[in-house]
């Protein structure tokens, strides 16, 4: 789960970290209010979750209620990289002389949380990190332990930071750590920290992510999670009620498969074989027929998806149970979207093979045999 | 011979009284696995299916001589339930359980490095030395005895390259899920060293998948250390950069590290070949053996 920007302030400030006067707003009317209330001039933040809002004409500084009526016109509504602009936050600009970098972040490679630090703030931290990783300061921690205090002091002096607003840049890193580790987070950063002519240090953007397999325990979490809506689109959001991994891609052959790794092989096929998978869609393990109907349902709900290839090998998942989901799916239409092609193997595969309805699907013995001719129907569906 | 499981391998279930708990080791039991005991807290003095339950991993380490663990614990509680096995000296625990919170397991990871325990997931499928024991959910039938490795991120891909393997006649000295998490206790490098050390493994069968660096890491300890042939497999080539792919582990990053192309360029470097299909990879074990 990934937090707005305006969540992961509200955040941060409940934790006392320092934060911009800010506000959010969902029409023009209410922008000059919030501005009024906040005080010019104010930074006008689009509210979605995408990199470079900046460059993409997402966020605009403005001085007057005109430019802001102005500006709030444009950006509420707009079209940020796919994403519909619905909601901006009115922030109390920050007079700065200095950006910085603040983060920390799980190093899965060595298990353990990494504190990051650099003076390269405000432009994007993965290419200071590929053109100068010597700019940006890493501390590892030992999660059993949290943070010491020392280590935030060390990440901040590794990284050059000037020295009288080292302890405040320090404090602030501390408290990030606290956060990431009390939300379980996977990653949190401030990009940038400002240092201001006055030499104060000011949270002037906010990251913050979190563990989705944690979220059990966070209510208060769950709760901007469903305020937020975060799904990318409707098909996702459709996903997430049936509790599917899925992901949408751009070509037409529909994939459904048991299994992460499985699944992305069938997607891998498809494009070896010279088709464009539409989706990944892991209907998990020990699946229901309910839940292959549902799957169905899914995949056939994307427009662009012209044959679907259904590929389950059985462990914890049966044959008969998705063939009769299968069955199940299909019989309720009149006429079949699309082909579909099966291919079962593993537990009760023979079982599955005698169950399934012959006349709505096509079945091949083996993955490479049903992705053939899943992507050979696509192309067919497609000149259509 | 093979690795970390045997027919001598003396299991006990944690969760054993659950809805998966129960049925995996049903399953176990009539592959012929030697589960000598469940743990479950506040079901000591139970029985299932004949098999004593304990309060705690350590009774039943104690009375039952169990010197390896299985993990079927909801994922609130599955850290807890490793750092209790982890506690006793097993030889092996194989944590079954998917959606374990990172964090949980960046602390599990810690304690894991004080300890000489092998830990095989979580998040995983568990492993099986054919004709001995399988520890987790593999469906046993699809295996057979012999003398290829197979080490895998993926449940279902293993069974899938399994079957073809199976299928030519070729069979396997154990067969290792180590799991789909981004933090996990064996790693490749781990049960690659292990095959290399066993004398029956003549070829070891490897399929990564997009994220992390752990295939990376694999193809050099392959090029340093191993004399045993290795065959190779990465799923996830089509995998769009930011997107998890059903694995909480399986995400190529925004700055493109993770990819299918970085692992199967390191693999190939190593001088493994590396199958684009399930079915050539079979065929290239045919020709390494």
């Amino acid at each position: 789960m990934k937090l707005h920007e305006y969540q992961a302030k509200q955040v941060f400030a409940d934790a006392g970290l320092p934060v911009p006067d800010s506000e959010l707003a969902a029409s023009v009317d209410e922008v000059v209010e919030a501005a009024d209330r906040v005080g010019y001039p104010v930074a006008i933040k689009a509210q979605v979750q995408v990199g470079g809002r900046g460059k993409a004409g997402g966020i605009e500084l403005v001085d007057s209620e005109e430019e802001a009526r102005e500006a709030a016109d444009r950006i509420l509504g707009m079209d940020l990289k796919g994403l519909h602009v619905d909601r901006v936050l009115v922030e109390a600009a920050v007079d700065f002389v200095n950006e910085l970098y603040v983060g920390v972040t799980m190093d899965r490679n060595e298990g353990k949380p990494v504190a990051m630090v650099s003076t390269k703030g405000g432009v994007d931290i993965e290419s200071v990190a590929e053109e100068t990783p010597e700019a940006i300061s890493r501390v590892h921690v030992d999660p059993s332990f949290g943070m010491h205090p020392f280590q935030a002091r060390k990440a901040v002096y590794d990284a050059g930071v000037e020295r009288d607003v080292a302890m405040d840049v320090a404090s602030v890193l501390t408290t990030l750590y606290q956060l990431w580790d009390d939300k379980d987070s996977t990653d949190i950063e401030v990009n940038p920290v400002m240092i201001t002519s006055d030499r104060e240090v000011v949270c002037a953007d906010a990251v913050m992510n979190i563990d989705d397999d944690a979220l059990f325990r966070h209510a208060d979490l769950r709760e901007m999670e469903e305020e937020g809506d975060t799904a990318q689109d409707d098909l996702e959001a459709k996903a997430d009620e049936y509790g599917f991994d899925y992901v949408r891609l751009s070509g037409n052959t529909g994939i459904i498969g048991n299994g992460a790794g499985l699944v992305m092989t069938t997607l891998d096929l498809v494009d070896y074989y010279g088709g464009e998978p539409a989706n990944f869609l892991d209907i998990g393990g020990g699946a229901k027929a309910s839940r292959v109907a549902n799957a169905l349902d899914m995949v056939f709900s994307d427009e662009n998806v012209d044959s679907v290839v259904f590929n389950i090998f059985g462990g914890i998942t049966r044959g008969d149970e998705v063939a009769k989901g299968i069955n199940e799916a299909l019989e309720s239409f009149d006429e079949i979207p699309k082909p579909v092609v099966v291919r079962l193997a593993g537990t009760n595969a023979e079982e599955g093979m005698e169950i399934l309805n012959t006349d709505l699907v096509t079945v091949e013995k083996t993955l490479e045999d049903a992705v053939q001719r899943a992507v050979e129907y696509a192309d067919t569906e497609a000149d259509k | 011979m093979s690795i970390l499981v045997d027919d001598d391998t003396r299991v006990v279930v944690q969760g054993i009284t659950g809805g998966e708990g129960k049925f995996h080791t049903q399953q176990m039991v009539d592959y012929g696995t030697n589960v000598v005991a469940g743990a479950v807290p506040g079901k000591g003095g139970q029985e299932v299916d004949g098999i004593p339950v304990y309060d705690t991993v350590s009774t039943a380490v104690d009375e039952e001589d169990a010197d390896a663990s299985v993990v079927f614990v909801p994922p609130a509680f599955a850290s807890d339930a490793m750092f209790e096995a982890l506690d006793t000296d097993l030889d092996l625990v194989v944590a079954i359980t998917e959606g374990v919170p990172q964090q949980d397991m960046a602390r599990v990871y810690k304690r894991l490095s004080e300890t000489d325990t092998h830990l095989v997931g979580p998040n995983c499928p568990g492993l099986i030395t054919p004709g001995e024991a399988k520890l987790g959910i593999l469906p046993g039938n699809i295996f057979s005895s012999g003398n290829v490795g197979l080490v895998s991120r993926s449940g279902t891909l293993t069974y899938q390259v399994v079957d073809s393997l199976t299928q030519r006649g070729i069979g396997q000295t154990t067969a290792v899920g180590i799991g789909g998490d981004p933090i996990i206790g064996t790693d490749f490098v781990d049960a690659l060293g292990l095959f290399e050390d066993d004398p029956d493994t003549d070829a070891v069968v490897m399929c990564g998948e997009i994220g992390g660096e752990d295939e990376e890491e694999a193809a050099a300890f392959i090029g340093e250390h191993m004399d045993t042939p290795v065959a190779g497999f990465i799923a996830g080539r089509t995998a769009p950069p930011g997107k998890r792919m059903g694995h909480a582990g399986a995400i190529v990053s925004g700055s493109g590290t993770g990819t299918a192309e970085s692992k199967i360029s390191a693999l190939q470097d190593a001088g493994v070949p590396v199958g684009d299909t399930p079915e050539e990879v079979a065929d290239n074990v045919e020709d390494l053996l």
